[in-house]
């Protein structure tokens, strides 16, 4: 149980740190917050509005830095990011909770199944070695070596712009009313497939690689003969003892791609124009709404540190040499 | 103690596939007994644990096996050649007739398992009927066998030691009451004292459970004490069998004796220790005739052309020796070597 214990400690150390230079980076800038948007807004706003755009940012008050710091953490735990510049007056955290389930539901669902896909294959091929199915792998090669963003643009031209089977770019008809309803669900998963098509793609062949690799070294550990040896079937010796093994290496990288699913999909949603996490950072950035860049650096290092808390412990679950005691 | 239980009749296996392979055993007959130990030694390389491989069916590729048949006698007197059955057949007489205990202790035994669990799915595999409840009573029956308490049917296998885990592997091989043993090297990775222990252990179980063992090694020191025959073997063919007596006092076969003379006896007067001059002949560059001619002191012209037969010696003895100078028409003017002759 202390095992549980001691990494808990150590995220929430992990989290506390990266929450405070989340804090700190956006001080050491140049310039404030109200300057700046007042330069956005070039000349839109009323020069007499600085004073109250003072009041609204905190800025009149006269604080110390560790108050900002106390202040910055009552508000984060009540919720509130502040306001973006972009969207003025948005909430920021509106905005992120707004991205966040379409980056989480796309890529999220692409990544598992790039997994489950990539890994299945590569069992049956490193199960197989030596036979017709080794041939597969220079085509896993070659997909895992292709630029994504050059996939995807590809994708665009054939299926979007050619063939015209799926829209470019969006993630559901315009035309409608985002609600719980059949018509709605389907508009989504229409415009989600092009992107979501690629993202497997261009990620299954890693997945292929890593779990093929790891099959032929793990049949030839003594494990493997001596489950032969004692006349279990075929299908035991593959899942419980080959595969068993070979995937506990895949498991590490998949929750650190699960970390990635938040942060990495920048290019694939510039691509599509796909409205998530990555299309608001990027956004955020062209438009320097530090709000806002901020509240989504906040999300993305939350979720790798939630990837790397689920992948210690599924790693611990499934590897009992992991779980030292004492 | 009677009747043969394992019959291996000219195995030959071929690593490499294409045109040039190489022959790692070229036609090893060889038969074990009911109850019996038979020892199996010789030089890394020999091809102790290819025999051992291919005689159940588990030699990794590139290995071939190319010729030759593997009769096994089970409880109820059938003969099957294990090379000649099917999958299914095969892997319903795997461990229940034929069980293996590897070199490697460590790494034996699947680490992301409770020996528990590694234990029974064996028997699992072979009596789908039985509870959970008596796989376990099975499982920690068996571990009590090897001297493991039962609480460690929960254990995982790095917390064990190295000893605790072949002694896992032992109960484990044990746990269908197997006719045939075959153990390669079972002990190499642990220190003299657990190397003796486990032995005993192995020797004290087969006369309470009667099962015939294999035992490889290339500690012949070892296979006097334990072994009722021994079997030498040679780049790739026995070149002598005997009982393990015969095999210590007087071998046959200049080879066996090379290799006897290469450890010091632990009674009886001092004398100097010889190794056998040169190295293991290289499997791919065999020669026509004797694959020992290179290196033995007492080569003949014959030896370097014709490949000597395991058989009789001419003096009658019972035991096979595969060697010219104990032929039937060992030419007169050769002086034979005394220390052979004992």
């Amino acid at each position: 149980m202390s095992f549980f214990l001691r990494r808990a400690v150590f995220y929430v150390f992990t989290a506390w740190a990266a929450i405070t230079l989340n804090f700190v980076i956006p001080r050491l800038l140049p310039g404030d917050p109200v300057t700046a948007l007042i330069g956005r807004m070039q000349g839109r706003i009323d020069s007499g509005a600085e004073q109250s755009l003072r009041v609204l940012f905190g800025l009149d008050q006269d604080m110390s830095l560790w108050q900002q710091y106390v202040e910055y953490w009552r508000l984060l735990l009540h919720g509130d990011l502040g306001l973006s510049f972009t969207h003025f007056p948005t909430p920021v955290s509106d905005i992120v909770a707004q991205a966040l389930p379409w980056t989480v539901g796309l890529v999220g669902i692409s990544t598992v199944v790039a997994f489950l896909l990539g890994t299945a294959v590569g069992t049956g091929i490193g199960w197989r070695r030596g036979t017709w199915a080794d041939s597969l792998l220079p085509i896993t090669t070659f997909f895992s070596a292709v630029p994504y963003f050059w996939l995807g643009l590809i994708a665009i031209a054939v299926f979007a712009v050619n063939l015209g089977w799926f829209p470019s770019s969006g993630s559901y008809d315009r035309g409608m009313v985002p609600t719980l309803s059949w018509e709605f669900v389907g508009s989504v998963v229409y415009y989600g497939t092009l992107p979501a098509l690629t993202v497997v793609i261009s990620s299954v062949s890693g997945w292929v690689l890593g779990m093929r690799n790891m099959m032929v070294t793990v049949s030839s550990e003594d494990y493997v003969t001596v489950a032969h040896a004692k006349g279990l079937s075929s299908r035991a010796v593959v899942v419980g003892y080959a595969a068993r093994n070979a995937i506990l290496p895949q498991v590490s990288s998949f929750t650190l791609a699960l970390g990635f699913v938040v942060g990495g999909t920048l290019v694939m949603e510039m691509v599509f124009s796909y409205q998530g996490i990555g299309y608001t950072l990027f956004e955020a950035v062209t438009t320097h709404d530090y709000p806002l860049m901020q509240g989504c650096f906040l999300v993305i290092t939350l979720s790798v540190l939630v990837a790397n808390l689920v992948a210690d412990f599924a790693y611990a679950a499934l590897d009992p040499r992991t779980r030292q005691e004492g | 103690m009677t009747g043969p239980v394992l019959e291996i009749r000219d195995l030959r296996v071929d690593y490499g596939f294409g045109d040039d392979p190489t022959h790692v055993l070229r036609g090893v007959d060889l038969t074990l007994h009911r109850g019996e130990v038979l020892g199996l030694a010789g030089e890394s390389g020999c091809g102790k644990s290819t025999l051992a491989y291919a005689a159940t069916r588990l030699l990794p590729p590139p290995g071939l096996i190319t010729g030759g048949e593997v009769w096994l006698t089970d409880r109820e007197g059938n003969r099957n050649d294990i090379l000649g059955l099917t999958d299914a057949q095969l892997r319903a007489a795997r461990w229940r007739d034929v069980a293996i205990v590897f070199q490697g202790a460590m790494s034996s035994l699947n680490p992301v398992f409770r020996i528990g669990r590694q234990l029974t799915d064996g028997i699992r595999a072979h009596r789908p009927g039985l509870s959970a409840r008596d796989l376990e009573a099975r499982a920690a029956e068996l571990l009590e066998m090897v001297g493991i308490s039962a609480d460690r049917l929960r254990a995982y296998p790095h917390q064990l030691s190295g000893g605790m885990r072949q002694r896992v592997m032992i109960a484990m091989a044990l746990a269908l009451e197997p006719q045939v043993l075959l153990m390669d090297e079972p002990t190499t990775a642990l220190d003299v004292v657990m190397q003796r222990q486990i032995l005993e252990q192995i020797m004290e179980l087969r006369d309470r459970l009667g099962f015939s063992v294999v035992l490889i090694t290339h500690d012949v020191s070892l296979l006097v004490e334990v072994a009722d025959r021994i079997a030498i073997m040679y780049a790739g063919e026995i070149v002598e069998e005997a009982t393990a007596a015969d095999v210590y006092r007087r071998p046959r076969h200049p080879y066996a004796h090379g290799l006897l003379g290469s450890f010091p006896p632990l009674h009886g007067p001092r004398r100097e220790l010889a190794g056998i001059p040169g190295s293991p002949p290289d499997l791919q560059r065999l020669a026509a005739g004797c694959p020992f001619a290179p290196r033995c002191p007492h080569a003949m012209d014959v030896c370097q052309q014709v490949r000597p037969v395991l058989g009789p010696p001419r003096t009658g003895e019972a035991r096979r020796v595969a060697c010219h100078l104990h032929g039937a028409d060992l030419p007169g003017d050769v002086a034979f070597p005394a220390e052979l002759a004992r």
